[in-house]
């Protein structure tokens, strides 16, 4: 192994829902620049994974740093440096598209995200009128204005149209393009295989 | 914390059709509560302040159990902790929208109160301050408490449930001093309760703050 | 905590003795110590009320002692000496209330007189009886150790408060009660229910602490090495 820093090393995670584990014991490394593609089937651990590890929970077991920082005690640092792409869209429904973005503080560049995203004519709308694709498109405007240096998309594919699958697939490589990590949970493992450097596979929430 | 607060206002601006709605229950009970004591003048303007503070204390349960509401709906909340934005921000940014929220819902109750229970006064800026003053008190503890009860369940029933028992000394010295101000106050004493609800916010409105990070983050 | 798996030596002890000290000191309160001169056999209500008082205040000291224990260590154990605290003290809270009302009935002519004192504990054990259900309501334990602890912390900061309000707001009562203020004759009654209590309420709480750590070792025990399936 060169003694480049590692993008994230994870050692036996595991986390407790009620008296069920959904993640039991999960470890690997993954090098700054790769695309991984975690699979595995509903329930297996994957979305309890890429919450862990972007620091949205916490785990109840186990270790692991993400971009250099402990999950516990340099959380802000994680922050900063990653985005999730979760299964809820983040957004509130009674703002628009745009005031969702904005909120997000600064002065962002919302015009060109939404644009990026294929909502622009759509951005003075609220979100509550917006179909679950359109959600899913705002959201990954979300990421992108982050500008994570590892970005964790949580079923990118969903609720999405052909146009959409493309675009997910533009902004994962545009994203490795300029560097950064992607860790991609997905059931469309045929279409991510192409583009993945590593693959970690889950089951019951251990790696299979 | 611009853009927290930002966010409130525009989130309360969207949703000002509930605010309607909480002043027309707050209204409504500032209504039941004079048939409770039948129609003796002089009783209703003796216990005008009292019932505009419970009448207060009721609807604030309503806003403060909507304020997480939208927070919660698609995770929100999660998403801008991630940003990172601070909680600590994130709180004093919801509780100071949440008090302004209650006080404009007090300054539209007074002259519900006026009318019905002939409570007219002419210190308007003492009655002003102590509404102020006392919706603060609720909100502190109350933002902090929508925000623990927004991840129980039986979320409705625990609000009150834990913020009753807390704000017991606001509704004290807010009733005590909006009294003096109705009925007169020739010994000065309504200035000794305002002090105590300075006190009370002082010590709510940091300690809560202190907490928040704990209560929202996993 | 798991110090001793077996039988719990120490909470029985504690108990027994509790009970022991309770039955010597009520018979010589109720039977040997002589009647108080102004208030006459009502004042024997003192020997049980008095001592309560003083535990429920260490029983609130206690839970908020853990609470803050426990925000700042993350150890379960402080946890479940929280939730007993909790009980324990919405117990003696509900004891005093009860004893506050049977003593004011007589004394002054009406069950409830908004004294500060009773006042101000029905208020906290309203706050006690609402945390013990939000504990009800919150399945996560990490969660709802904290949402406990939170909510403990900030209900005990306002017991002050409300006293002072209560006091301010009804301003008429008598001395609060202690060895010093009454004549020797009543010290021994007094000071044995005390320690009876004392003793009773440390092994209620002791007990109860061990019940909440057992269900929350199950809660909390690792996860299961490999599954069956797998060893299949």
């Amino acid at each position: 192994m060169p003694m480049e820093p590692l993008a994230i090393d994870a050692a036996h995670l595991a986390r407790r829902y009620g008296r069920r584990w959904a993640l039991a014991d999960v470890s690997f490394q993954l090098r700054p620049g790769q695309v991984m593609m975690v699979s595995g089937r509903n329930g297996s651990g994957k979305t309890t994974l890429l919450r862990i590890l972007s620091t949205a929970i916490r785990a109840d077991g186990g270790r692991a740093t993400v971009a250099g920082h402990d999950i516990v005690k340099g959380r802000d640092e994680i922050r900063r440096a990653t985005a999730l792409l979760a299964h809820q869209s983040y957004l509130y429904e009674s703002l628009t598209a745009r005031e969702n973005l904005e909120i997000m503080g600064g002065a962002p560049p919302t015009s060109a995200a939404l644009e990026r995203v294929g909502l622009l004519e759509r951005a003075n709308d609220p979100v509550s009128t917006f179909s679950a694709g359109m959600r899913k498109r705002l959201s990954f405007a979300r990421v992108l204005l982050q500008k994570p240096a590892i970005a964790f998309l949580d079923e990118p594919y969903g609720q999405l149209d052909p146009e959409g699958f493309v675009l997910v697939e533009q902004v994962i490589v545009e994203l490795k393009r300029g560097g950064a990590t992607v860790v991609v949970a997905t059931h469309q493992i045929d279409r991510v295989a192409h583009f993945a450097d590593t693959k970690l596979a889950l089951e019951n929430g251990r790696v299979a | 914390m611009i853009a927290a607060l930002r966010k409130e206002f525009l989130l309360q601006w969207r949703t000002r059709a509930q605010a309607v709605a909480v002043f027309v229950f707050g209204a409504t009970s500032l209504l039941l509560f004079s048939f409770a004591i039948g129609p003796n003048s002089a009783a209703l303007r003796q216990h005008a302040a009292g019932f505009l503070w419970l009448g207060l204390l009721l609807s604030s349960t309503l806003t403060l159990s909507e304020s997480f509401h939208a927070e919660m709906e698609n995770r929100a909340l999660e998403g801008l902790l991630l940003l990172p934005v601070s909680p600590r921000v994130l709180y004093y940014g919801k509780a100071l929208a949440n008090t302004i929220q209650l006080m404009l819902l007090g300054i539209a109750l007074v002259p519900v109160m006026v009318v019905l229970y002939d409570a007219g006064t002419t210190r308007i800026p003492t009655v002003l301050l102590i509404i102020v003053l006392g919706t603060a008190g609720i909100s502190a503890p109350g933002t902090l408490y929508s925000a623990m009860t927004s991840q129980a369940r039986a979320k409705q029933t625990l609000l009150p449930l834990l913020l009753f028992p807390l704000i017991v000394p606001v509704l004290l010295a807010s009733v005590k001093a909006t009294s003096f101000a109705i009925l007169g106050d020739p010994m000065e004493q309504g200035s000794r309760w305002m002090a105590l609800l300075i006190a009370f916010n002082g010590i709510y409105w940091s300690l809560c703050g202190l907490l928040f990070d704990r209560v929202v983050e996993d | 905590m798991a110090a001793n798996p077996r039988f719990p030596k120490l909470p029985h002890a504690l108990m027994t003795l509790g009970v022991i000290c309770l039955l010597v000191g009520s018979y010589l309160g109720l039977f040997v110590a002589p009647p108080e001169h102004y208030m006459g056999e009502v004042q024997r209500i003192m020997y049980v009320h008095v001592p309560t008082a003083w535990n429920w205040m260490l029983s609130v000291l206690f839970a908020f002692g853990a609470a803050m224990a426990f925000l700042f260590t993350s150890d379960f154990k402080w946890d479940a000496r929280l939730e007993a605290g909790l009980e324990v003290g919405a117990l003696l809270g509900f004891l005093l209330c009860c004893q506050g009302a049977i003593w004011a009935k007589p004394t002054w002519g009406v069950w409830w007189d908004w004294d500060p004192r009773l006042t101000s504990t029905a208020v906290l054990l309203c706050s006690f009886a609402g945390i013990l259900a939000l504990r009800r309501f919150v399945d996560d334990p990490p969660k709802r150790a904290v949402l406990c602890s939170v909510a403990t912390i900030i209900a005990a900061v306002d017991l002050p408060i409300v006293y002072f309000s209560v006091r301010w707001w009804n301003s008429l009562h008598q001395m609060q009660s202690s060895p010093a203020t009454v004549s020797s004759q009543f010290h021994l009654p007094l000071r044995l229910n005390a320690f009876g209590i004392l003793f009773l309420m440390s092994g209620f709480i002791a007990m109860r602490s061990r019940i909440a750590s057992q269900r929350l070792s199950e809660e909390l025990a690792p996860p299961p090495q490999e599954f069956a399936e797998e060893l299949a």
